[in-house]
């Protein structure tokens, strides 16, 4: 045979199991943590700790990923995302290239597809997609290369699977663990594919009150099905909560009518000193970034003892070292059952 | 072929380890682990020694070279080490040295902390199958075993042999 072979997208397998997974149930590409397991969502928490590590060492760096190339593919802008991916790379020993797409090529009229087989092409063995589509890595996943692991780093309003993972490892380091924790999300859920990635991560994990607090304009149909307890008053909804997390308030949603308002959002569901006063003296407020002062939170809540924006920032290098890793590894593993029962054939 | 017990194995050991120590004048040893196995190992020894020393501890697997083949292993604990490694002189400690390949992880890792002075490899069992240069200095027992045995140390509390046939 000569040249490499390409595993057809659609294999038998994938009707019986979830694409993300291998034939061993282990991770191959992390798309959304719809479907993962607790043990799973745990055995990142796991080794992102181990990870943590590592970071404080003289050498903060390890031999995992030596000699593999990790392409980050962003279509759209992100700083911390991006900068922490190419961190979490680095940090393995892996080669990163790091594309912003929307500045490239599609503007000059290559479709997604091909520049992704370009970038295949290149011998990439790992793609981190951001996507203002929501679905865009899932599909690149299951059609354009299902033998290079795809990580999502946020696909339109959909998820953002590594930052909920990293909000979950934020929570449980301060707080312990989930089983008794009150969390509340607060704000722009509709559009925010952090709200539904933390909602989903924190039912699999077994927090028992999960409240999601925000205008009516702002909260999507069907929240029940993700086991949460709606508010629209944010005194009521704080009220002894363990956790508070905050969405930014895109600026660019002020334009659709679903607000009245910057000040009237801020007087209604601004995070202030006063407003956390009714959640736990110990809460702790947690935010993904980038914040908007005086829109949705307090200067002097963001920089208070309380916060823990910045910890979570460190905790994302760390999360993404570890997603990143065991991709890599069940990707691995897949070729190889792959091209054992090829040989058994 | 029995198994030899590790609490007959460790007096033999301490005192086999003081006598190199001195040899090499090291004063302050400090002692590493490797998990988990080498990290019973390591604390049965230093309380052989009658030693307060803190333990370092090691795990290797983001440094295996086996990591393409078998993967990340599922439950990586984070490495300790409670002391600075630079112009040290530690006394590295494994359960079963085979290949050598775990070894060479640990050497790597310990060199991402420092440089440090020396390093000391002990091993509980010698199983005479290295597949790099690397030799131990001090070894409880040295043993042969057919291609598909292997040898784990139960523990930590008491520790044991126990021989597994590969399936």
């Amino acid at each position: 045979m000569t040249g490499p072979k390409r595993v057809p997208a659609m294999t038998p397998n994938d009707a019986k199991r979830p694409l993300q997974l291998n034939d061993q149930g282990r991770l191959r590409h992390f798309l959304s943590l719809d479907g993962l397991s607790r043990e799973l969502l745990t055995e990142i928490l796991d080794t992102a700790d181990s990870f943590l590590e590592v970071g404080t060492r003289a050498v903060k760096k390890v031999p995992l990923l030596r000699g593999r190339t990790v392409c980050n593919v962003f279509f759209e802008n992100s700083t911390r995302t991006r900068t922490t991916f190419e961190m979490a790379a680095q940090r393995l020993s892996a080669d990163v290239i790091t594309l912003n797409v929307s500045t490239s090529s599609t503007s000059k009229g290559e479709t997604l597809f091909d520049t992704l087989r370009n970038l295949e092409a290149m011998a990439a063995d790992m793609f981190v997609i951001r996507h203002a589509d929501s679905g865009a890595a899932h599909f690149i996943a299951e059609h354009v290369c299902p033998d290079v692991a795809v990580i999502n780093g946020g696909d339109g309003r959909h998820a953002h699977p590594t930052q909920g993972m990293l909000d979950m490892l934020t929570i449980r380091r301060h707080k312990g663990g989930f089983e008794n924790l009150s969390v509340a999300i607060v704000g722009d859920i509709l559009h925010s594919r952090v709200a539904r990635s933390d909602m989903l991560a924190l039912r699999a994990l077994g927090c028992p009150d999960i409240r999601v607090i925000g205008p009516k304009t702002l909260l999507p149909m069907g929240l029940e099905q993700y086991g949460v307890r709606v508010f629209h008053d944010l005194d009521e909804g704080l009220r002894d909560v363990d956790v508070v997390i905050m969405l930014r308030l895109q600026r660019e949603r002020m334009q659709g009518g679903l607000l009245p308002s910057q000040g009237e959002f801020y007087r209604l569901y601004g995070l202030s000193t006063a407003r956390l006063a009714r959640a736990r003296p110990d809460a702790i407020v947690m935010h993904p970034g980038p914040i908007n002062r005086g829109v949705e939170i307090e200067s002097a809540v963001a920089d208070g003892a309380q916060s823990v924006i910045l910890n979570q920032v460190t905790y994302g290098i760390a999360v993404r070292m570890a997603v990143l890793s065991m991709a890599m590894s069940g990707q691995t593993a897949q070729r190889q059952l792959n091209s054992e029962s090829e040989e058994q054939i | 072929m029995t198994l030899p017990d590790p609490a007959v194995l460790l007096p033999r050991m301490a005192a086999e380890l003081k006598r190199h120590l001195q040899a090499h004048r090291i004063d302050t040893p400090r002692f590493v682990g490797i998990h988990t196995g080498g990290v019973w190992v390591a604390q049965a020894l230093l309380a052989a020694l009658d030693s307060e020393e803190p333990l370092g501890v090691l795990d290797v697997s983001f440094y295996r070279d086996d990591f393409t083949q078998s993967g990340l292993h599922p439950q990586v604990r984070p490495s300790a080490l409670p002391f600075e490694v630079e112009g040290q002189h530690l006394v590295l400690v494994d359960d079963v040295l085979m290949t050598g390949r775990t070894v060479r992880a640990a050497l790597n890792e310990l060199f991402d902390y420092g440089r440090p002075a020396s390093v000391t490899l002990v091993c509980l069992l010698d199983l005479d199958a290295r597949e790099l240069p690397i030799r131990p200095d001090v070894v409880g027992q040295t043993l042969s075993l057919a291609p598909d045995e292997r040898v784990k140390l139960l523990g930590p509390a008491p520790l044991a042999l126990e021989r597994q046939v590969l399936a």
